[in-house]
């Protein structure tokens, strides 16, 4: 279990517990929280679950996936610090994670 | 004015087994889908991975069931629209009249809506002021590549349309290409002919570069490009092309007067009508309590779905339910011999 922080671009704050195993995207889906589309549900064939994560999180959560990076390039405006929150799962070493949507998805 | 018993968007799966089942209780149907190419989200996002909870079907690839289903439809000759989008959908009596973008118009008392996600449209620039230079000097595809004979032309992506069309155009243009990182996402032999171009002066490769800003009034003049360090270049420029892949939107559809749902269309569950009486939802786009966003719930909703076509279809006949196994009208339609 891990409590993980979603940040809408407009600065709403949602924090959830999301348990371990599930994906980020999984967590917010889950409870509801806007922002995230996942149009693909989770098969990393679209890049509509695009989520920010907070510098010093960005080194401590799994590496970007094989092939991720070239979802992110049709992401909407793509950073540094830019994930599918379909590839991070969730376990106890990411509690208090915090990661930032953007504008919009699509 | 194309006539049909009913119209069909979206030729994904759903769409496709919905055609089956309104061909072999003897209707015709068209359909019409925004993609190139028949299969949907299937053929567009996951052409090669494996798919595993497909009745009867252990294991297959999106691309692989795909051509299954317009295996089945052999028998059925059925028209595709493909590249056509549906934009206007208005009730005229007891039928409905579809406009395409492409100027084709149908009558038909039977619409149903098999769109997944929406239609598939190229994701466009976010910087602001973008809109006022599209399809005239930012565009998201090429229609007409003599256009920028001469000209300066900023590509932005790291695909294979990218790194093609900067190849391409790199004969007799002057080319920026520009890609957010480093490496490619094309093909191998493309990647090494940008680099070798690169080498040669004929293409200008910007990395770790994105579009900042658009300068021009009437005209593009310039871009302001920056990278991740805030660094920002400064490229003239005559066109700009993005090419960052599709997206899905729900577009036209929302505009119906149905009952929209966080993207989802809401339909009852016996014939998977909306609130528009012969306007039907089925597949990953339709909503109703317990649905499930799998590939045989929409072969399940469509088949239904085909079934009430029937009654505004041939108002004056009683449908009858009938198996393949045992029923000589349906072997005719078929075209198999009957026992």
């Amino acid at each position: 279990m891990a409590k993980i922080t979603y940040i809408e671009h407009n600065g709403t704050n949602h924090t959830v517990d999301v348990q371990n195993g599930l994906t980020v995207m999984e967590g917010a889906v889950q409870n509801d929280i806007p922002g995230i589309d996942a149009d693909c549900g989770g098969s990393m064939a679209c890049a509509t679950c695009h989520v920010y994560v907070k510098e010093d999180w960005f080194d401590k959560i799994n590496k970007k996936n094989e092939g991720e990076d070239d979802m992110l390039d049709q992401a909407y405006e793509p950073k540094k610090n830019s994930r599918l929150s379909c590839q991070i799962i969730v376990s106890d070493d990411l509690d208090g994670l915090v990661v930032d949507m953007p504008e919009k998805q699509t | 004015m194309i006539k049909t018993d009913a119209l069909i968007i979206g030729a994904g799966p759903t769409g496709l087994f919905t055609a089956h089942q309104l061909k072999l209780i003897g209707l015709d149907c068209e359909i019409v889908d925004n993609l190139d190419k028949i299969g949907g989200q299937c053929i567009e996002l996951y052409p090669d991975k494996p798919i595993y909870d497909i009745p009867a079907v252990p294991e297959c690839t999106g691309e692989e069931l795909t051509n299954n289903l317009i295996n089945q439809l052999k028998p059925f000759d059925i028209k595709f629209h493909l590249s056509e989008r549906v934009d206007e959908v208005k009730k005229d009596g007891d039928k409905w009249i579809v406009k395409t973008n492409k100027g084709n118009v149908f009558t038909t008392p039977n619409v149903i809506i098999a769109g997944g996600v929406g239609s598939f449209e190229p994701r466009k620039f976010s910087v602001e002021g973008h809109e006022k230079f599209e399809d005239k000097s930012i565009l998201y595809s090429i229609k007409d590549k003599n256009i920028f004979k001469g000209r300066t032309v900023s590509i932005f992506g790291g695909g294979d349309s990218a790194l093609d069309w900067a190849v391409e155009l790199s004969n007799n243009c002057n080319v920026n290409l520009i890609h957010r990182r480093d490496e490619f996402r094309g093909a191998q032999a493309t990647v090494d002919k940008v680099h070798e171009l690169t080498k040669s002066k004929k293409i200008n490769l910007f990395t770790k570069f994105q579009l900042k800003k658009i300068n021009g009034s009437s005209n593009i003049e310039s871009i302001d490009i920056e990278d991740d360090d805030k660094n920002i270049k400064n490229l003239k420029t005559d066109y700009v092309l993005g090419f960052f892949g599709l997206i899905m939107q729900l577009g036209p559809i929302a505009n119906w007067g149905l009952n929209i749902n966080k993207k989802t269309v809401e339909v009852d569950t016996e014939k998977f009508e909306t609130n528009q009486k012969g306007i039907y939802a089925v597949g990953d786009i339709c909503n109703y309590p317990g649905k499930l966003k799998l590939i045989l719930s929409g072969f399940h909703e469509g088949a239904l779905a085909a079934r009430a076509c029937f009654k505004l279809a041939r108002p004056n006949e009683k449908y009858r339910f009938e198996f393949t196994t045992s029923s000589k009208a349906i072997k005719n339609r078929l075209g198999v011999k009957s026992d």
